[in-house]
């Protein structure tokens, strides 16, 4: 019985190693001006894509500012925006099959948008109304779309992770060629569950990405708080699984780098960890001020590599897109959200009875009762609820839906 | 009908449950080819493959996390939690994953198909982390349908329909009756049903409530009561949440009377929240204050293991302060 699956090798004097001989490279293809570097080579993404890629991009970027000029207006109670890390979540969305499974953190929203998530549905989701899909529920950017496979967000950081491990195992067995990719921070690579899920993906070979996108900060927490070790891509070492860094601002660079993380988790049952090095640009929400933690200086430095951009001037050097069409699209874009905006907050708010739906397939009686004492509270004092008691005698408000 | 112990049966229902359904994975920690430092997982990897049945590495919160993607992904899992003490690393994909995976996403997503099994309970000299009793944590979480089986007749028919059902089910096994338990258990594939408590004596003087191992506890308090002529009635609750509370206050109605035991410690047991209901659903028809017999409000000890534990005496006890308010 080995205990070691390398032959250890007997010296005589203690050997100590780090890790430090070992040093992972940043693969890129992209310049910060959008140039390709020389033996870059010719790129996979073609225009219909590339096209859709930026598109999503753009349509992330037009959302993230018109949604955080509304939580300032007080419209909105929360938000959390992808910018400057578009290309790490819709470079990598973009190298899978539409119908493999993602698992995000929070940040993400770029991948819905390439998969064709609406403005509707993400409005119904920020202003928890009567057609979100979750009721309500949850806090403002906690999407999901079981059309689009893409689960349901959950606040605990890191959870995900194991998930997407098991979820891959299942799909392996399933045998229908489809992976899992996990996405989160830095900073939630600190978490036990980022471990488990490694290790187990590793032993159990399991088809599943890893994409950790490495912002810079977990809130306030710089890097170098967070970990000694050569970022978040070394870690895989200790798994034996295969790890890559790329740049996280480079399209080209992410696409590829998820496109072959593919290959290897699908046709070969081998899990993979993409570390993207990019920079978080904005807040890390709406509840936070980054000008106490971090210099103008640096957020200057990395908007300089903002990854539409360098995206933008490909592909107009490609002739694949041109800068009226960046203006109308960002203009129809702008309109699209701000309707879809107002049309959301019109809405009514989820009916009563959802609030005990869901929690069981079948809801128990207990919590049956406990609605039934509720509306005869609410019908008491239905000044003190504005939100349920306008609706309570409505037709929608449904038995049926508990 | 087969003669066995309760481990037996739990083997039985696994086999059972992977041979009805190929969705069907059972893992853990021990689990694959040594069948779980108890037994429970015996011959399974053998009879279904690697694939199906399998050892994970040692780590709950992974154990967990993995199986409840794998619930999401349409798998039927049933994951081993080794002793129900070491349940806790894996608290945070139970509390704030498992229970809350339907509610969140207004069912687009769910885990029914996670079933988690883990050994709990005293009585095996097994001091702190090999004894506790951890479902009133878990009662506290709406989303979670907790379970625990008192002989092995139970323990295969709620096992197949925790593993069936559309929710999620952690599946509490008294370890101390795993060997100690044995019984008639049908061959043949059958569900028991979940939110239902069974009144197992009929009596008109008393009602003892309580679940798994304690039942064993109760029904040897119960006849020595008996032998003094009091008729207890005794109710096995099954599922712990959601709770069959009309079975409990139906009984109550008719004798007046309630005694709830359980190992884990008195405050915050699950006791309290079966008192707190049935006080104010029968209130006008109760002839004494409810009784809890519980574990004490210490960590789980050792060498005074017998004087920690609600054994028929202090049952015996309770039901003579409670004829005699």
């Amino acid at each position: 019985m080995k205990t070691t699956r390398s032959t250890a090798k007997p010296v005589h004097k203690p050997v100590f190693a780090n890790g430090d001989d070992i040093q992972i490279p940043v693969f890129t293809l992209l310049k910060p001006d959008g140039t390709a570097y020389a033996g870059a080579g010719k790129p996979t993404l073609d225009e219909a894509t590339a096209r859709r890629v930026y598109r999503a991009m753009l349509y992330t970027r037009v959302l993230d500012e018109r949604m955080m000029a509304a939580q300032r207006q007080g419209r909105l109670s929360f938000y959390m925006q992808c910018t400057g890390e578009e290309a790490a979540v819709v470079g990598s969305t973009a190298a899978l099959d539409d119908a493999d499974m993602i698992m995000a953190q929070y940040r993400e929203q770029g991948a819905l948008a390439y998969r064709g998530f609406t403005t509707d549905e993400f409005m119904n989701q920020l202003f928890g109304n009567e057609r979100d899909t979750a009721h309500g529920r949850q806090m403002p950017i906690h999407y999901g779309s079981r059309d689009l496979h893409y689960l349901t967000i959950s606040s605990p950081l890191a959870t995900q992770i194991p998930q997407a491990t098991g979820y891959a195992y299942g799909q392996k067995l399933a045998g229908q060629g489809h992976c899992t990719l996990a996405i989160f921070g830095e900073g939630a690579a600190s978490e036990g569950d980022f471990h488990a899920a490694l290790n187990m993906a590793s032993v159990h070979k399991v088809p599943v990405i890893f994409l950790c996108r490495n912002n810079g900060y977990a809130i306030s927490t710089p890097v170098t708080e967070q970990f000694a070790g050569d970022g978040v891509a070394a870690r895989a070492f200790g798994y034996r699984m295969q790890s890559i860094r790329v740049d996280g601002n480079d399209i080209l660079a992410v696409f590829e780098a998820t496109r072959e993380a593919r290959r290897l988790a699908v046709e070969h049952n081998e899990p993979v960890l993409i570390e993207a090095m990019t920079y978080r640009l904005a807040a890390h929400s709406s509840s936070d001020d980054p000008s106490g933690y971090r210099s103008k200086k640096e957020e200057e430095a990395w908007h300089k590599k903002d990854p539409l951009r360098r995206m933008q001037r490909w592909l107009i050097d490609r002739g694949w897109w041109t800068e009226d069409e960046e203006r109308e699209l960002t203009e129809s874009l702008r309109r699209e959200v701000l309707d879809g905006m107002k049309q959301a907050e019109k809405r009514r708010p989820p009916a009563l009875a959802t609030l005990i739906s869901d929690v069981y397939a079948e809801t128990p009686p207990l919590l049956r009762e406990q609605l039934e004492t509720l509306k005869a509270h609410i019908v008491r004092h239905p000044e003190a609820y504005p939100r349920s008691a306008p609706w309570l005698d409505d037709s929608t408000e449904k038995e049926g839906q508990a | 009908m087969s003669r066995m112990n309760l481990l037996q049966a739990v083997n039985n229902a696994l086999d059972t449950a992977m041979a009805s359904d190929d969705r069907v994975l059972c893992f853990g920690e021990d689990v694959g080819v040594f069948g779980g430092v108890f037994r429970a997982t015996s011959h399974l990897q053998e009879k279904y493959g690697r694939e199906r049945c399998f050892n994970t590495p040692l780590v709950e919160q992974g154990i967990v996390g993995f199986a409840n993607g794998l619930a999401a992904q349409g798998s039927v899992p049933v994951a081993e939690i080794q002793f129900a003490d070491y349940i806790f690393p894996a608290f945070d994909q139970l509390v704030n994953e498992t229970a809350k995976f339907r509610y969140r996403s207004g069912s687009l997503f769910d885990v029914g198909g996670l079933t988690v099994r883990a050994p709990y309970g005293g009585g095996i000299a097994g001091g702190h982390y090999h004894s506790q009793s951890p479902e009133a944590y878990f009662a506290h979480t709406p989303g979670l349908t907790v379970v625990v089986p008192r002989n092995p007749h139970q323990a295969k028919g709620l096992l197949l329909a925790s593993i069936r059902s559309p929710d999620p089910v952690l599946f509490f096994e008294p370890k101390r009756l795993y060997r100690a338990s044995v019984g008639e258990v049908p061959d043949d594939d059958y569900e028991l049903p979940l939110r239902q408590a069974e009144v197992v004596q009929e009596g008109s003087d008393i009602t003892l409530l309580a679940w798994g191992a304690q039942m064993e506890v109760i029904e040897q308090a119960a006849d020595m009561a008996g032998k003094e002529g009091v008729s207890c009635e005794l109710i096995d609750l099954r599922t712990i949440v959601p709770w069959d509370v009309e079975t409990v206050v139906e009984s109550v109605l008719k004798t007046g009377r309630l005694i709830v035991s359980h190992e884990a410690p008195l405050t915050g047991g699950f006791a309290a929240e079966v008192a707190a209901t049935i006080q104010n659903r029968c209130f006008l028809y109760l002839e004494s204050p409810i009784e809890r017999v519980t574990g004490l409000d210490t960590p789980f000890p050792l060498t005074l293991e017998k004087e920690y534990m609600p054994g028929p005496l202090k049952v015996l006890d309770a039901i003579h302060r409670t004829m005699d308010f």
